[in-house]
C-alpha cells in the first residue's frame, strides 16, 4: 500500500497498522505526532490544521513514493488530521513496513521530516494566553513587512511616528 | 549663466496611505523609482536618488547616487533641502515619486522655459491653482529660503513657492502631474500604463485562500478579473487589494492543484492558490 489520508475525525494507529501487514516483512516502525501542550515558551491549549486537500494528498504520495523508492519499504501509509484537535490527540501517523528494520526506520523518519516541509498543511495554536497564531507565519509576515507597512506590527520602527 | 542642472528624484517619504513603498511601485514591469531615473538621465546633468538614511539599505535606492536627508521626516521639502546643500552651485530638477503618468514632454517643458534668474521654475497645479512643487527647478537662490523656511518652522514648499519669486508655468494638461497616493489609485494607474503586449486583456481566474492568507483576505475564495499576466503579478494585485502581509518571496504557489513557478503565465480559468509557510505534523 501507499497511501496518503487527510481525516477530519479522530483515528487511532492501532487500526491502522494491519493495512501494512505482508509476509514479506520483518520489519515496521511506526511514528505518531501528538498536540503538545507548549511550542516555542508558549502554552498551547488546543490547534487547528486546515489542508489544500487534493494538493496535500498529490504531494504526500509523492513523498511516500520516494521513500519506498529510497529505502526498499514495501508499504506506506500517512495520515494526517485536519480540523480542530486539542492536547493529546493524534495528529499524524506515519507508518512503513519493510523485509528490515533498518530501511522501515529511515523511511519512517523520512517521511515525517518531508511531509512537515513540504505538504499543503498549516496549523494555526490556540494559547492559554488567548492568543493564536499560525505557526511559521505570523512571525516571518512581521518581519516580512517592518520595513514599509509597520503599522500593523507589535514592533514599529521609529520612524512610524 | 545658468546654474548646471542636477536631476533628483524624492522618495523618503514613508508612503503611509498607501501602505507600500511608492518608489517600489511597479507600472509594465518597472519600478515608479526607475522610471523616473530613467526619465531624467537624457535630461539632466548627474541624477540622485533623495532618502532618508534609514533607506541606504534598500538595494533599489542604493543602485543610484544617493543625497540623504539632513533633515528628515519634514516631507518632500528634506529632500530638496538636502540636494540644495550638496550641491550648492547646481540647480534642481525635483521629481516626485508618485507621478505614474510623468512624460518626458513635461520635463523638456519644464526645462526649456527654465528661469535660471527666478528662484524657481514650476508649473501651476490645475488640482489646487498653485504651484507644482515636486515637479519643479530649484536654482541655488532657493537654498536660502528653503533653510529659512525650515528654520520658520515651515514645511510646505507648495507655499513656498507660492510667495517666492518664481516662474510659474501653465498647467500642463493630459494629467502628466497627477500623483496617486492610495492603493486604488495605484491600481488605476498600472491598468492605464499596461504596456500593450500580444498575451495582454484581462482573464478570469479563481483564486483560493487557505490558512493566514484566509484570514487577512477575508474570504476562501473568489473570481476575479485579472490584468496580471503571471501569479506574481496577480500576487501583487492581491496583497494591495486585500491588505495581505506575507511578502511574495515567502510564498509557493499552486495552479490547478499542482506547484508551480511564481513567474508562471496564467490562462483563463486558472485556479491559483497561494501557499503560505506549511506546518504539517
Amino acid at each position: 500500500m501507499n497511501e496518503f489520508r487527510l481525516s477530519a475525525e479522530p483515528f487511532s494507529g492501532e487500526t491502522l497498522r494491519t493495512l501494512l501487514a505482508d509476509p514479506a516483512c520483518g520489519g515496521f516502525v511506526s511514528f505518531e505526532g501528538w498536540v503538545r501542550d507548549h511550542n516555542e515558551g508558549q502554552r498551547v491549549s488546543g490547534l487547528e490544521y486546515e489542508a489544500f486537500a487534493p494538493l496535500a494528498r498529490r504531494e504526500g504520495e509523492r513523498i511516500l513514493i520516494e521513500a519506498r523508492e529510497r529505502f526498499s519499504v514495501r508499504h506506506a501509509l500517512c495520515v494526517h488530521r485536519v480540523g480542530a484537535l486539542q492536547l493529546g490527540d493524534l495528529a499524524v501517523y506515519v507508518a512503513v513496513s519493510a523485509p528490515h528494520r533498518d530501511e522501515a526506520f529511515r523511511a519512517c523518519r523520512y517521511i515525517i521530516d518531508e511531509v512537515k516541509h513540504r505538504v499543503p498543511i498549516w496549523k494555526k495554536e490556540h494559547y492559554v494566553d488567548g492568543n493564536s497564531g499560525w505557526v511559521n507565519c505570523e512571525r516571518c509576515a512581521v518581519s516580512a513587512s517592518s520595513g514599509l507597512t509597520a503599522s500593523n506590527s507589535p514592533h514599529r520602527h521609529s520612524h512610524e511616528h | 549663466m545658468s546654474a548646471a542642472l542636477n536631476g533628483l528624484v524624492l522618495t523618503g517619504g514613508h508612503s503611509r496611505r498607501m501602505a507600500r513603498d511608492k518608489a517600489a511601485l511597479e507600472y509594465g514591469g518597472r519600478s515608479q523609482l526607475e522610471r523616473a531615473m530613467s526619465l531624467l538621465a537624457p535630461l539632466v546633468g548627474k541624477s540622485f536618488v533623495s532618502l532618508r538614511s534609514d533607506q541606504l539599505a534598500d538595494p533599489q535606492r542604493a543602485s543610484y547616487p544617493c543625497i540623504i536627508d539632513l533633515q528628515p521626516d519634514l516631507g518632500p521639502i528634506s529632500g530638496i533641502h538636502a540636494a540644495l546643500h550638496a550641491e550648492p552651485d547646481c540647480a534642481w530638477l525635483v521629481l516626485a515619486c508618485d507621478l505614474p503618468f510623468l512624460d518626458s514632454a513635461t520635463v523638456q517643458q519644464l526645462i526649456a522655459e527654465r528661469a535660471p534668474e527666478k528662484v524657481a521654475t514650476a508649473f501651476l497645479s490645475d488640482f489646487d491653482g498653485k504651484p507644482e512643487p515636486v515637479c519643479a527647478i530649484y536654482e541655488p537662490a532657493a537654498r536660502e529660503l528653503v533653510d529659512a523656511w525650515i528654520a520658520a518652522g515651515q514645511r510646505c514648499p507648495r507655499a513656498l513657492l507660492g510667495q517666492s519669486d518664481i516662474k510659474l508655468l501653465p498647467a500642463r494638461s493630459g494629467g502628466a502631474l497627477a500623483n496617486i497616493n492610495t492603493s486604488e489609485e495605484y491600481l488605476r494607474a498600472r491598468a492605464q500604463l499596461a504596456p500593450a503586449r500580444p498575451a495582454a486583456g484581462t482573464r478570469k481566474v479563481n483564486v483560493q485562500y487557505f490558512a493566514i492568507l484566509r484570514e487577512q483576505a477575508g474570504r476562501a475564495r473568489e473570481e476575479l478579473e485579472t490584468s496580471a499576466q503571471t501569479a506574481l503579478e496577480l500576487y501583487e494585485e492581491l496583497r494591495i487589494r486585500h491588505g495581505l502581509k506575507l511578502a511574495p518571496e515567502q510564498l509557493r504557489v499552486a495552479i490547478n492543484e499542482e506547484f508551480a513557478d511564481m513567474s508562471q503565465p496564467l490562462s483563463r480559468g486558472d485556479t491559483i492558490v497561494f501557499l503560505p509557510p506549511v506546518a504539517g505534523g
